[in-house]
């Protein structure tokens, strides 16, 4: 599976080039709307094609991220999709309950966090060593939330809750507690 | 003392413009608190400061956005277009009494949300996820009870600002001929823009209401719809609150968190996605008519992309959940993700027409008001496709709750877009409650600009840098861990700091201290004139 760091690559990469070109366009229009031009009237045409593109993107960025970020159509689909490991995580006054000491997965493998929070809504994400995050999802008391996440590379991974719990929440850190070893 | 040049007399104002005023006084004012309350946050994020202890922290980081909205924009939005609405429809305000009620109780109000949370450190975040409102382990449910209290006061000024805008738009003022009173709402409500989408040219009815009053009849749909969400939840957290003093302890879990979360995003989002985008697209609009002094390109499309804009805030609030495991998939696709795409293609409507106005009426002189509307409209241009991209089932796994959602999306489209709107109304409607008043100093007005823009867009960029770095919000890091990007938009934030301050000292050198007390004494005038015969 693509590494989430990759995705956060491209989407750099993409919203800096639209930033750059955006702001360049407005210190263009900018300048331009000052002086006299040989025509001062916008087209319908320019104006039913800016419409499509608009379109177009909306739509196109859900389409291509479904069918390039691998995660989204795993998470739709995750209750038909088997589990290779599956781990029970609850919470409860500010503190993350794990199975065992350490969460050992193996490479290649699907894992299941099935995580339960017995007070406050909590977040649940997993960092890596240099704080960027690999996934998150919220944890909503008295319903289940389970993510599905497929692990491509050896690693190890800290538990950080990524919602506001209230003041005692901020530093809900289980540091090195996930470990994806070679097969 | 006696402002620039003494042109601003106080004495000649109408109580229509001193009420306009004090409201923008009271929205700068509140505006400062959330900027200074931003300097602190920035400056914890850096490094946490010993001398404020992590609940103080997090009780700004609450009292933050809501001071931003209700006590600043609110006031500044409410206050203009209490103004507008009658300005534009050549008809008094339907009630004076009511319009000074909004001002009072919303001014009021803030300060009581706001004391609350300095004092009791009653701090569960504008999101007030459930139950963590009710969570009297970590919160004062004294505190709790006035922060609400607080909030509802608000609400209650909103309610009355919803009340005299509609009425304001259908009654028929005394000595006047019977006005068409649901011929003028449905106009207001959008029905005559998209029946003349399907008409010929020759068929197509004419429009009662103006496009901007259209504008702000829709986006107050959704304040009403929101102060009713609002004031509903407050109730509920109001009876836990109070149960608990009371020495009850009600159960927590009688509240589904899921179902509630929808609930109240579903009612937050008719500000974030509601009125906010339907009122600024509107005053756009506005600005592009009175910069240009021509009528607005494609004007009946515009009327019919702020109806759609409408729905489309009544449909997109499941953007919020989408890292929400329980929440149903179609719910995450259809509303999260496809809905919320439409929000591209209505602001972008917006962001299109009012250029091409502009374009229209080339060469334009770069006054105040064109380079702060150019400015807002950069704002949302850069924020609007930042919220789209974080709006999606693959992406919003990797960047929700981060610095990337505060940082380029929610700051830049506040700060950039909505503030350098509204100060672009500010600077244009300035001569008209002031009775030609001059500005101080238009080198102050132009670091005003350059200052705030380069700011929040820096702050922005910095922070959303730091969010794709995995930064989270709502947090305290204690190591630095983000420190070279964190620095960095301290030093924007510092910025911002520096435009507000320009921006304050040049409105109260171009009035005059004198003109600001006269803002706050009675005006001696009729109450249904909006500007003396004069200044016509």
């Amino acid at each position: 599976m693509v590494d989430s760091q990759v995705v956060l690559n491209g989407q750099t990469f993409a919203y800096t080039f639209y930033a750059i070109a955006i702001i360049l366009m407005m210190l263009w229009f900018g300048y331009k709307i000052t002086k006299s031009g040989k025509t001062n009237k916008v087209s319908s045409a320019l104006f039913y094609s800016f419409v499509t593109l608009l379109i177009v993107m909306g739509v196109s960025l859900h389409i291509v991220t479904y069918n390039t970020i691998p995660w989204a159509s795993m998470d739709l689909n995750r209750k038909e999709i088997k589990a290779d490991k599956v781990f029970e995580i609850s919470v409860e006054n500010h503190k993350f309950i794990l199975p065992s000491e350490k969460l050992i997965i193996n490479v290649n493998d699907k894992a299941m966090f099935n995580v339960r929070s017995k007070d406050l809504t909590y977040g649940f994400g997993l960092f890596r060593s240099d704080n960027s995050m690999v996934f998150q999802m919220q944890v909503i008391p008295g319903h289940l939330n389970d993510i599905l996440w497929k692990f491509d590379k050896p690693g190890i991974y800290t538990i950080r809750s990524t919602e506001y719990s209230g003041p005692k929440g901020a530093q809900m850190i289980l540091k090195d507690v996930v470990e994806v070893v070679a097969n | 003392m006696n402002g620039e040049q003494g042109l601003f007399k106080p004495a000649t104002l109408t109580p229509m413009q001193k009420l306009v005023l004090r409201f923008v006084v009271i929205g700068l004012i509140y505006y400062g608190f959330a900027v200074i309350e931003g300097m602190i946050m920035r400056i914890y994020a850096i490094s946490p400061i010993t001398a404020i202890p992590d609940n103080q922290y997090f009780a700004i980081l609450t009292a933050h956005p809501l001071v931003g909205i209700f006590g600043s924009t609110y006031s500044i939005v409410f206050g203009a277009f209490l103004f507008l609405v009658p300005f534009l429809m050549k008809k008094p305000l339907w009630s004076y009494k009511l319009a000074n009620w909004t001002c009072i109780l919303i001014g009021v109000g803030t300060i009581t949300f706001w004391l609350a949370g300095f004092f009791s450190h009653y701090a569960p975040l504008y999101t007030l996820y459930w139950p963590l409102p009710a969570d009297f382990s970590q919160f004062n449910p004294l505190g709790g009870t006035f922060f609400v209290l607080g909030i509802a006061i608000v609400m209650l000024g909103t309610v009355f600002f919803v009340i005299n805008i509609f009425k304001t738009i259908v009654y028929t003022p005394e000595g006047w001929e019977k006005q068409p009173s649901k011929a003028l709402f449905l106009s207001a409500m959008g029905l005559s823009g998209m029946t003349n989408l399907f008409r010929k040219k020759e068929n197509q009815k004419e429009h009662l209401v103006s496009l901007p009053v259209a504008a702000i009849a829709r986006g107050t749909v959704d304040t009403a719809l929101n102060a009713g969400i609002i004031l509903f939840t407050g109730v509920l957290i109001l009876v836990y609150l109070v149960a608990h003093l009371l020495g009850f302890d009600l159960k927590n879990s009688a509240i589904d968190a899921l179902l509630y979360k929808n609930w109240f995003w579903w009612g937050l989002d008719l500000i974030a996605d509601g009125l906010v985008l339907i009122f600024v697209a509107g005053t756009w609009y506005l600005l592009a008519m009175l910069i240009t002094g021509k009528t607005l390109f494609m004007q009946n499309i515009a009327r019919a992309a702020l109806l759609l804009e409408l729905v489309v805030s009544w449909t997109v609030w499941s953007h919020h959940l989408m890292s929400d495991q329980a929440q149903p998939g179609f719910l995450k696709v259809a509303s999260g993700e496809m809905v919320t795409a439409f929000e591209l293609i209505t602001q972008g409507l917006a962001f299109f027409i009012t250029l091409a106005t502009l374009w229209s009426a080339r060469p334009l002189k770069m006054t105040n008001p064109l380079k702060f509307l150019l400015g807002g409209l950069l704002g949302f241009a850069l924020a609007v496709p930042a919220g789209i991209m974080q709006a999606d089932l693959g992406l919003n796994r990797i960047l929700h709750n981060t610095q990337w959602i505060i940082g380029p999306h929610v700051h830049v489209a506040i700060l950039v877009g909505l503030t350098m709107t509204l100060y672009s109304a500010i600077y244009i409607l300035f001569p008209i409650v002031t009775n030609g008043a001059k500005l101080y100093s238009q080198k102050l007005a132009n670091f005003h600009f350059w200052a705030h823009l380069i700011g929040g867009i820096g702050m922005g960029a910095f922070m959303g840098m730091a969010g794709l770095k995995g930064m989270l919000r709502r947090t305290i890091y204690l190591n630095g861990e983000f420190n070279l990007y964190m620095i960095l938009a301290g030093i924007c934030g510092s910025l911002l700091l520096l435009a507000f301050l320009a921006f304050f000292y040049n409105i109260v050198m171009s009035v005059g201290l004198k003109g600001v007390i006269g803002i706050f004494t009675p005006s001696k005038l009729d109450e249904k004139i909006l500007v003396p015969e004069s200044e016509k």
